[in-house]
Formats: C-alpha cells, structure tokens, sequence
C-alpha cells in the first residue's frame, strides 16, 4: 500500500449536495484531468445507483419501515444512516424523519451542533441526530464510496480538501474539520467556497486565465447554492511580473437558495388554485407542486420561446386520470416570483429589509428575511468598499459608494437559468454605471454545479507549489469581550471592550505574537468570553482595544470556553495568560491561552455553543 | 416360558428340491450382479475413452479435408460441429422488472396503462398522459443514452455498402438484385450506446413494482 498520495480529492461538502472530485497527482501539469466521482448511493429501498451527486439529506427509519437487506451498500450489509437520494425520496413523503441543511445549523448561533437535535419537527420518539453527526455520515458515505471503488489508493492516504462556505465562522470550521477526524480524514484541509469556483475557472483556462484578467481586477463570486448565497471579492494583483489573487472580503451568511425560489413558485401557484377553484391544497400536494414549479422552471428557463409551461399533481391513489390537478406556470409569474422576487432592481445603498425577531425564537434556521439578493449583495460591495485599500494596483475611485467589481464569476446551480444571471450583472453594471464606472465582464466557462468540487481537486495541485494560489487568510478579524475598567452603573450591563486577538488576513500557518493584555484564569473552573468577528476592520492589530463600534461592523459569535487543567497546578489557583491565535495549515483557527508562568498552554474550544440561553 | 433359539451351526440333513431351486436362484443372481457390474465399468472406461476422441475429431479434421487458403470457411465449419440446438438468451427477470419498477415511479406508468381511458375526456387524459411524458423521459434519459442509429435525415437516400449490418438495417420493400443497396430512410433507428440500470440489493423484491402505500 502506497503511502505517498496517488490521487488530489476535493470534497464539496454541500447544503442540499456533496460532491467528490479527484485528480490524478501523477499527471503532467499541462494534462490535468480533473474527474468527478460517480457515488454509488440508494435511491430506494434496495435500489443502487450511481450519481455525481449525493443528496447531503439523512432519512432516520423506523425500525421496521424497510424490509431486512434493502439498505445494503456496496461496502456494507447494512447502511448506519440512510444517507442520498433515498433519504431525500423516503423524506419528501415522511418529514418528520427527514434531516436536511445539516450544514447550515453548523454556523447557527445559539445552537450545540453536537446535541441530537435534528430533524427539528420530529416527535419524540423518533431517534434524533446531531447537525454534526450528520455532516459526518456524508463524509463517511464519501469515504466508504471511494476506498470501495479504490481499494488500493484509501481516502484516508490521499491528499483531501473539504471545502466550506467563505461565510462559516471558526467554530463551524472547526466543526467541519473535526468531522473529516472522525472519518479518518486527519490530513483533510478547508477551501472556502467561492475560491474553489475560482480555482475551477482557472483550471479549466487551461492557462488562458491571464488573458482574462488583468492587475487591478476585482473578480465578485457570487455562489447561489440549494441552501445559501455566498460572496466573495478576489482581487489581481501583481507581485515580480506574476499576477497573483488575493481573496479581500467574503459576504455573511445567508441562508437563500434555490430551494427558497421552487418553494416561493409553488406557494405563488398555491394561492393561484386556491383562488380559482377554492380548492385547499394537502401538504402532499404542495411537496408535488413544488416538484412540478422546479421541472417547469427548468423548462421555461431553457427554451425562451415557451410562454407557460403545464403543472401536474397527480393523484396519489392508483388512479391517475381524473384525479390530477392540473394548472401551468406562465413566464409572467415566473418573472414576477424569481426574477423580481429574488433580483430586483434596487439602488446600490440599498439593505436587506429585517423585520425584528417574534419575541419567541423558534427553534429553527435563521433564514433570510429579505429574498432579495440584489439586496445583500449591494450591501455586501457598500460595505467592503475599502476592502482593497492596502492593495497596490487596485484603485478604486475616490467617491464610490461601494467597492467596483471588474469581473463577474458565477457558481451554484441557480444561477444556469440565463435569465437569472442576465438580471444579476444587469443590475450589478446599473450600479457601476451610475458612478460612472466600467461594467464588469462575465467569466465564463465554469460547470456551476461541480465546479466547487472540481476546484478543490485542483487546490491540491496547487499546494504543491503549481499553478497560483489565492492568498487571503483569516476573512475576519477576532477579539474577545472584556470587561472594562469603568465604575459599574446599576441598571447597566457592565460596559464591554473588544480586544483584538487575531488580526484580518491571517495567512494559514501563521501565528501571532503576544498581546500584552493578560487575564487570571481559574485553574480547573471554565471561563468564558464573549467573542467577535468583524470582516471589514482591516487595520486592527493584536492588543487592539476598541470601546465603540458600529453595529454592521462587528459580529457577536459564539462564546468561547476555556478550562485550565489541573495538572501541575493547584484546583482554584488564579494563572495569568495571555490570549492568541493561529491559523493551523489546515485552515482553522486555533485560540490559545499560554500561561505567563512557563508558556503551557491550553487550548480554547469554541464548539461549546451557548446552549442554556 | 420356552426359548427359540436358532442353532447357525446346523446343516441341512438332506437336499431336496427346494435346495437345489434355492441354490440355483443365489447362482443366477450373483452372476447378473457381476454382468451388470462389468458391463457399467466398460461402459464407464469407453466413455472417457471415446469423449475426447469424438470430440476433436470433427474440429481437426473437416477444416482440414478443406482447403486452407479459404479461412473464413474454416472458422464456419468449427462453429457448425456443435450439435446443441441454438440457446437463446434467457432475459433475465429482474431487468424487466426493474424498468417496469423506474416507469412506475416516474412516470407512472402502470397507472396510466391500467386505467379504462374510454371514459375519460381527452383533456383529462391529456394531463395525465403529462405526468407520463415528463416521468418517461426522466426515467430513460437517466438511465439510458439513446442515440439514432442512421445519421442521415428521415425521407433522404441512403447507400447500404455490401457487409451492412443487418441488425441495424431493416430492409423492407423490394429487396432483389445484390448490394450496395439504395433506398430511402424510413425511419432513422434508436439504439442504446450506454446503460445506467440501478443494481439492487440481494433481498430486493423486484417483483413489487410500486409498494402499496399506507399513511398513518
């Protein structure tokens, strides 16, 4: 068995699809030939097939739902989770066993991704699963899949990149990484998103990419997936003759996607048969429509001559003709609901409408509240609009509202309806053109739906030291809540400063020195600090102090924990620490309390969500 | 109480007939044993002998009685000395099943057949026969490639060059005289160049087509 990595693997660890791509490592640099992996999954009970996708839905049977035998894999007699195609089928008739957007809640505030909580709506005596137990199965379904397929070359020997959304927050990264250990996936490394479809779109240049970029570029990534919308700006730059890419700023986490659009359709179409033939719609019927409204948008996208397209819900008893329910999607509607609903023309100073939270937070996914992602995406670019300040070559016009972006790159499955995409840039370039800027080209030439996957592959190559990489470190800088040395006021919290403990732009592998602030901790008692981020202070240095900030430049996250071990210490003794961070070759970050006394250290965990709230 | 005992070391005093008709039975029994027993063992020894011979013979010989120059004639004459009847391949259930399963599923299509379309308007029909289409497609696109087996466009002329593939050309009409054959294309062909067919589950019951549906 060989132990030196015969094959590069990019896993796109997807909202609502996982994909696996493998490159070759022995292959000349000229001849790449990225593929993608065929995944053998169930697609119902006792059905095997092949698909470059798998469903990321996990589907929690009752024990004698399926016959004995029926959940047997290639690898295995008897599947531990019912994960793919047959969980998304089996789930679309029973939800309450459903797990889906296990992803999602992994950067969910407020939430232990640890604790069986999901399928969220599942009474009780149906066997939950942890957001992360189910991120697991995936990556075990991945890996069983491929050593199947390549019993000599183990995943657990090649080189792995999972990528993650550009928006997940350390502690989600962390989440990712440590359920890539679970599988056996030690050596796996993170690539945000967004910069797996740039590096997609460079390799399927096939060299080309210089031609089509130039220094001073800023290339937008806009990836609307099932589940999420991401954002990222990539900046060209030009470093000894070489262009060179350095990601500037990626978007928050929004939680908008195609799912959101078949579902807006199909309760649009809902309204209109309710309204028409006063028919109450059941549940099942909907979960019908909406199917219908995506294959009809499908079609409609695709042939523009079309102007309506049929919907069909047929019975669901043996007989079909009589008890169908028949209606149709016009391009009017689909105008309305997707290009209007989700893109709409808005200014550029425009922000995401947010109505406040009911006082009782039910516990579900914060999704979006506004649809509109033009919306976030003009907030977005207003925001960053120094995000290339430092960079030499990049100019940005003295009085632009928003940051200009010269490029355009699309990901995600959405965004393969050409009328969504015309919308977008056209909206995009109405921004630019009024302030009197140029308009930004398409790049083209990416496979939306496995291009992120795809790129990972291709990242392996270039840790290898071939090809260029996409600089950019840490999206974010951090600091820790303490409190200030002010008088308390009854009747206020105690005022809080942030100190910055990791600045923006941390390159992996790199570690920061020291702060001088110092904090006595309690051996052998948890202690925990509040914690942010903010993905726009750029200039913050270590030991920064800030006593103010605005709102939408700073990000409360979750707390982190920190224990002190007893060992070699007595339990209740007060150690002073300093505070730091690093960010691990693996793409994480690592906060660190290093004891002043003799520089042990401990490590602070951040999964530990604030779960009594 | 009186005991029988059977005394094996007693002899017969006298030899009647009844000795002599026994003793001549055990005689010819033995002897018919011995026959059949040496008759299966030739048997049995001429069979392991003859096989080979038999076998090789036609193969070895014939092709050589033939002349050598014609090779092609050589190989028809191994392939014909095969006694057997022509087999014909056994389909095997589970596929037919299976595609009749993928129609079910997607497109409904035993529903569809089932169902008496006489009473039912053509436009109810007609929306059913949506779901149909629709669901048909998905389930052969997915899991087959088709692609036309003639490229030339329905209604053109066409040249069949001598050695055509007469599997994949129907002749049809007036089909005298030698190739190459002109003709027009009536229809163009389908044929499957790839095949994705789901593998099933040891225990899988192929035969339930669509499992009967209970909601609690």
């Amino acid at each position: 068995m060989s132990m030196e990595p015969r094959y590069s693997i990019g896993i796109d660890l997807g909202t609502t699809h996982c994909v696996l791509a493998y490159v070759d490592l022995q292959t000349d640099e000229d001849a790449l030939a990225i593929e993608v992996f065929a995944v053998p999954q169930l697609t119902g009970p006792g059905v095997i097939e092949d698909d470059k996708q798998l469903a990321s839905f996990t589907y929690l049977p009752h024990p004698v739902e399926i016959a004995d035998g029926e959940t047997a894999l290639p690898w295995v007699g008897k599947a531990e989770h019912l994960v793919g195609e047959i969980a998304r089928n089996l789930g679309s008739k029973t939800p309450i066993r459903l797990v889906s957007s296990a992803k999602s809640w992994l950067c969910h505030a407020g939430v232990d991704c640890k604790q069986a909580i999901l399928p969220v709506d599942a009474p009780d005596d149906v066997p939950r699963i942890s957001p992360f137990a189910a991120s697991t199965a995936y990556l075990q379904h991945l890996r069983d899949a491929w050593n199947h397929q390549f019993p000599e070359h183990p995943l657990a020997q090649q080189d792995v990149t999972i990528t993650v959304p550009a928006s997940f927050d350390p502690a989600a990264r962390e989440l990712t990484v440590e359920a890539a250990r679970v599988v056996g996936l030690h050596q796996a490394v993170l690539l945000e998103e967004p910069q797996g479809a740039l590096y997609s779109w460079i390799e399927n240049s096939e060299g080309d990419w210089r031609n089509h970029v130039k220094v001073g570029d800023v290339i937008l990534v806009v990836d609307i997936g099932g589940g999420t919308t991401d954002l990222s700006l990539i900046a060209v730059t030009e470093h000894d003759g070489n262009l060179e890419l350095t990601r500037v700023a990626v978007g928050d986490h929004i939680l908008l996607g195609g799912d959101n659009m078949d579902l807006a359709l199909a309760y649009t179409i809902k309204a209109k048969l309710e309204q028409d033939g006063g028919k109450k719609l059941e549940a099942w019927q909907l979960q019908s429509l909406t199917h219908g409204c995506r294959t009809a948008k499908e079609n409609l996208f695709n042939q523009p001559e079309l102007a309506t397209m049929p919907i069909v819900v047929a019975s669901r008893g043996s007989s079909l003709i009589g008890g169908t329910l028949r209606t149709e999607l016009t391009r009017d509607e689909l105008n309305r609901v997707l290009v209007e609903g989700f893109l709409p023309h808005v200014g550029v100073s425009e922000k995401p409408v947010s109505r406040p939270r009911s006082g009782l937070r039910s516990a579900g996914l914060p999704y979006a509240q506004d649809a509109a992602i033009t919306r976030h995406l003009a907030a977005f670019l207003s925001r960053q609009k120094e995000a290339t300040a430092e960079l030499n070559g990049v100019q940005s016009p003295q009085h632009a509202s928003f940051l200009h972006p010269s490029a355009l790159l699309f990901n995600g499955g959405v965004l393969k309806a050409g009328e969504l995409a015309e919308r977008l840039l056209e909206v995009l370039n109405d921004w630019l053109q009024s302030e009197q800027a140029p308009v930004a080209r398409l790049l083209q030439g990416a496979d939306l739906d496995l291009a992120v996957a795809r790129g990972a592959a291709y990242y392996g190559f270039v840790r290898k030291g071939k090809g260029v990489r996409i600089k950019g470190g840490t999206a974010a800088a951090y600091y820790v809540g303490v409190e200030s040395a002010m008088p308390a006021v009854p009747g206020l919290p105690p005022a809080i400063e942030a100190l910055c403990i990791a600045p923006f732009g941390m390159e992996e592998g790199s570690e920061q020195a020291l702060p001088n602030d110092e904090f006595g901790l309690i051996v052998g008692e948890p202690v925990r600090f509040r914690f942010f981020g903010s993905k726009t202070r750029r200039e913050d240095v270590v030991g920064t102090r800030l006593d103010q900030w605005r709102d939408d430049e700073m990000e409360e996250l979750e707390e982190i924990e920190i224990t002190l071990s007893e060992a070699g210490y007595i339990a209740g003794d007060i150690v002073p620490v300093h505070l730091s961070a690093a960010v691990t070759e693996v793409g994480t970050l690592e906060l660190r309390a290093v004891s002043r006394r003799d520089q042990r250290h401990w490590k602070i965990e951040f999964d530990v969500r604030a779960a009594e709230s | 109480m009186t005991h029988y005992a059977i005394d094996l070391t007693l002899k017969p005093t006298t030899f009647d007939l009844w000795h002599v008709c026994l003793a001549a039975t055990a005689a010819l029994l033995a002897l018919t044993l011995i026959v059949v027993l040496i008759s299966v063992i030739l048997g049995m020894r001429r069979c392991r002998r003859t096989l080979p011979m038999v076998a090789p013979a036609p193969v070895v010989s014939e092709p050589e009685v033939r002349i050598v120059e014609k090779i092609v004639e050589v190989e028809k004459v191994v392939q014909a000395p095969a006694p057997e009847p022509v087999i014909l391949k056994e389909t095997t259930p589970d596929a037919a099943l299976q595609l009749l399963g993928l129609l079910q599923k997607e497109a409904r299509f035993i529903d569809f057949i089932k169902e008496d379309v006489a009473v039912f308007s053509d436009a109810d029909i007609g929306a059913a026969a949506r779901v149909v289409h629709q669901g048909c497609v998905k389930a052969i696109n997915d899991h087959f490639t088709l692609a036309p087996v003639s490229q030339d466009n329905e209604g053109s002329r066409v040249t069949l060059a001598p050695g055509f593939d007469a599997a994949a050309f129907r002749l049809t009409g007036n089909i005298v005289g030698q190739p190459p054959f002109n003709g027009t294309l009536v229809h163009k062909g389908w044929q499957v160049t790839d095949m994705r067919l789901p593998k099933l589950t040891e225990g899988h019951k192929a035969r339930i087509i669509a499992a009967a549906e209970v909601e609690l």
